[in-house]
């Protein structure tokens, strides 16, 4: 029997659960391999570990062929829960992996349209969930096949048929199992899931024999896991870059926080700080049982001078830059640096706020405005053609009258970055009306040849 | 009484009057911007550390904050260490930052989704105490919000601006309500000197200091803030000889 078909088998009509002879039979010079369930189990489990270091700590292996993420508040980095599929996505397209990412409101959607919904991308909100699921075949309600089976002879081809029956009836003929399936697909029943731990050599847990689920009271055991964790960290000599705690509550639900740090630390009062920011994010539920704390990303620590003058200690900034960072996202804390180019806009890039301190600088002699706008705006001008500047222009419907002007500085295309840019000129004028206000207009083109720009005008900065 | 006399309780008032002023507020220095005319406005000749102060722009600055931000960075970059600048829009171009005086590996962006968290960032990391200042663009500032920055940056002794930028002129009329902030400053571009030659001269700000906290109000004509952060005097205004006689040796070599 064929237990995977490859993309390329798929339009001979192969498909999984085939015999071999018949599928030999359509094509003869198939190519067969033999089955390792063992080897798929461990593969699976690699990129369960690896999608819990990379995008969330709470990953389920959904076996044999899924993995399930919960992805509530881990998605900002991405620019949101599109951007994170996406991303899971394009990842394993590299490396020749074909892949459905399906983000539902629970689990039980989520495994019926990753394998029935023919999507390779999709969002399902709470409110749209009904409407989603209703239409799938009852094979994706991961019920046993002989049930399945059973229901179809009755006629029930789909959810929202099985839905639609009286639930005493089915219970007395099916069991349990159906009405525990679809309320666990719709939400109506909390489905536990064990998450997959990542081995990692810094771990340290504290059961409880009482739940806790006080926020005063989790936030004194996090103090504790964190002393914990310092101490095992100060025995190998590393610091934590990323730490996971994790909250095993008494309903066998889990959840997490995770915190990364711009620097590694093994500092009691930073770490601890950092976690208990967001204890007030964790739904303790009817009391947690056990919590974990590790430290996936574990790197050496940076070497810090250290002054024993009577000095008082100047606080490390890259505290500051973790609390920051935890609470509005990584990415928007950042440093600008030069780059090599000559066009404004690509002369900075953002670096991480605890960077290496960089080399390169923006000359200093070409004046640049305080304020670019994202995208030049048009403007109306007069201007003599082809290098001087406008005599007036009008911006945001006001008419401006330009006083004193400085250029050009003509800007050129970038012709080794792109083919588009290989004769496109920028002519930057300074310009300063009437009022003392000082503008950065330039003209696309070198006002000759019209092969260079289309001669519009830009306002692309404000002088202070 | 004598003069004598009086010369000796005038540090014992002095220090009354501080005590019943600061509490137990810390005189953390100033940082002078280095122009006698501007210094001695100031009490304690410069912008008190450990402080907040407000910085707007005048005219069409009301909106983009250009020129106010250009000042700012000249203040910060007269300060040593790091420095945090919190914004909801990014369109500050790092390059003119640099050239008002402030290195781009000392500052930090933080681009916060809403006011209330550029607020939130602004009291964190004026607390934290191992920056040299923080800067925040904020439309709106509120007597209790400036109250509680003000008392942050005192318990950490790091200098806080607020950057007043509003999305509309009309909302500007905000700046007139009163906040803890030690100072508000208001800067506005005016026509720059013309020159023998086409093009265009250094830039010059009026800067207002609307509010003073144990000051008065004072006005300035400088030319905006050069590579090391520092302010200028106009040099046709500067009634130096110095500065007069500087002109024909830099016009000979």
């Amino acid at each position: 029997m064929l237990t995977a078909v490859s993309s390329a088998a798929q339009p001979l009509g192969l498909y999984t659960g085939m015999a071999v002879t018949q599928a030999q039979a359509l094509a003869p010079d198939l190519m067969l391999l033999d089955a390792d369930p063992a080897a798929d189990a461990e593969a699976l489990e690699k990129l369960a570990v690896w999608s819990q270091r990379r995008y969330s700590p709470i990953v389920a292996l959904d076996p044999p062929d899924g993995l399930m993420l919960d992805i509530s508040g881990a998605a900002h980095p991405y620019g949101g829960t599109a951007g994170l599929l996406a991303d899971i996505l394009q990842r394993l397209a590299d490396v020749e992996t074909a892949a459905r990412a399906i983000c539902a409101p629970t689990y039980g959607a989520a495994h019926a349209l990753a394998r029935f919904g023919g999507e390779a991308l999709r969002i399902v909100d709470p409110s749209g969930l009904a409407a989603a699921i209703s239409a799938l075949p009852l094979g994706s309600l991961r019920l046993a096949a002989d049930t399945t089976e059973k229901l179809r002879v009755l006629g029930i081809e789909t959810i929202g048929e099985l839905e639609a029956m009286p639930r005493a009836s089915l219970a007395l003929r099916f069991g349990s199992e159906p009405g525990r399936r679809l309320d666990q697909a719709y939400g109506r029943l909390a489905e536990p899931f064990e998450p997959v731990e990542a081995p990692s050599r810094i771990e340290v847990e504290r059961r409880f024999a009482e739940p806790i689920a006080a926020p005063e009271t989790m936030a004194r055991y996090t103090h504790k896991l964190v002393d914990d964790l310092c101490r095992d960290l100060e025995e190998v000599g590393l610091g934590a870059r990323r730490l996971d705690l994790r909250f095993h509550r008494i309903d066998n639900a889990v959840e997490a926080i995770r915190a990364g740090l711009a620097r590694a630390s093994r500092d009691r009062k930073q770490i601890g700080r950092l976690l208990c920011d967001r204890i007030e994010t964790v739904d303790p539920g009817f009391g947690i049982e056990r919590m974990v704390l590790c430290a996936p990303v574990i790197e050496p620590l940076g070497l810090r001078a250290m002054s024993s003058l009577g000095e008082r200690p100047v606080p490390e900034v890259s505290a500051l830059v973790d609390i920051l960072a935890s609470r509005l996202g990584e990415e928007r804390l950042y440093r600008i640096a030069a780059r090599e180019s000559h066009i404004p806009e690509r002369s900075a890039a953002r670096i991480a706020p605890m960077a290496d301190p960089t080399l390169l600088r923006w000359p200093e002699r070409w004046p640049r405005p305080a304020r670019l706008f994202p995208r030049p705006e048009l403007i109306e001008t007069m201007a003599l053609l082809p290098d001087h500047p406008p005599v007036h222009f009008v911006w945001r419907g006001m008419r401006r009258r330009v006083v004193r002007a400085d250029g050009p500085e003509r800007i050129y295309g970038e012709w080794h970055l792109s083919e588009a840019e290989w004769l496109s000129v920028r002519d930057y004028f300074l310009v300063e009306d009437e009022t003392g206000a000082r503008y950065w207009l330039f003209r696309q083109g070198d006002g000759v040849d019209a092969a260079t720009g289309r001669q519009d005008w830009f306002l692309h900065g404000l002088f202070g | 009484m004598t003069e004598r006399g009086a010369r000796a309780h005038l540090p014992q008032l002095r220090a009354r009057i501080a005590e019943i002023e600061g509490g137990e507020r810390r005189q953390l220095g100033v940082l002078p911007f280095g122009l006698s005319a501007i210094d001695e406005r100031l009490p304690g000749g410069g912008l008190a550390l450990g402080s907040l102060h407000e910085v707007a722009g005048g005219a069409q600055g009301v909106t983009d904050g250009a020129a106010a931000a250009l000042f700012a960075a000249g203040i910060m970059g007269r300060t040593g260490g790091t420095v945090l600048w919190c914004m909801t829009q990014p369109d500050l171009f790092a390059p003119a930052i640099a050239q008002a005086g402030l290195d781009p590996d000392r500052v930090i962006y933080v681009e916060a989704r809403d006011q209330t968290s550029v607020l939130a960032c602004f009291e964190e990391s004026l607390r934290h105490g191992g920056l040299a200042g923080v800067v925040a663009e904020v439309p709106r500032l509120s007597m209790t919000a400036s109250r509680r920055l003000l008392l942050a940056a005192e318990s950490s002794g790091t200098i806080g601006i607020a950057l007043r930028r509003w999305r509309r002129r009309e909302d500007a009329a905000d700046f007139g309500q009163p906040t803890a902030a030690a100072t508000r400053w208001r800067v506005t571009a005016v026509p720059s000197k013309p020159l023998p030659v086409p093009g265009l001269a250094r830039p010059r700000w009026f800067v207002e200091l609307i509010r003073c906290r144990a000051g008065e109000c004072a006005d300035f004509l400088v030319e905006s803030c050069d590579a090391t952060g520092r302010l200028a005097l106009p040099a046709d205004l500067a009634d130096r000889p110095a500065a007069a006689q500087a002109w024909p040796a830099r016009a000979a070599s």
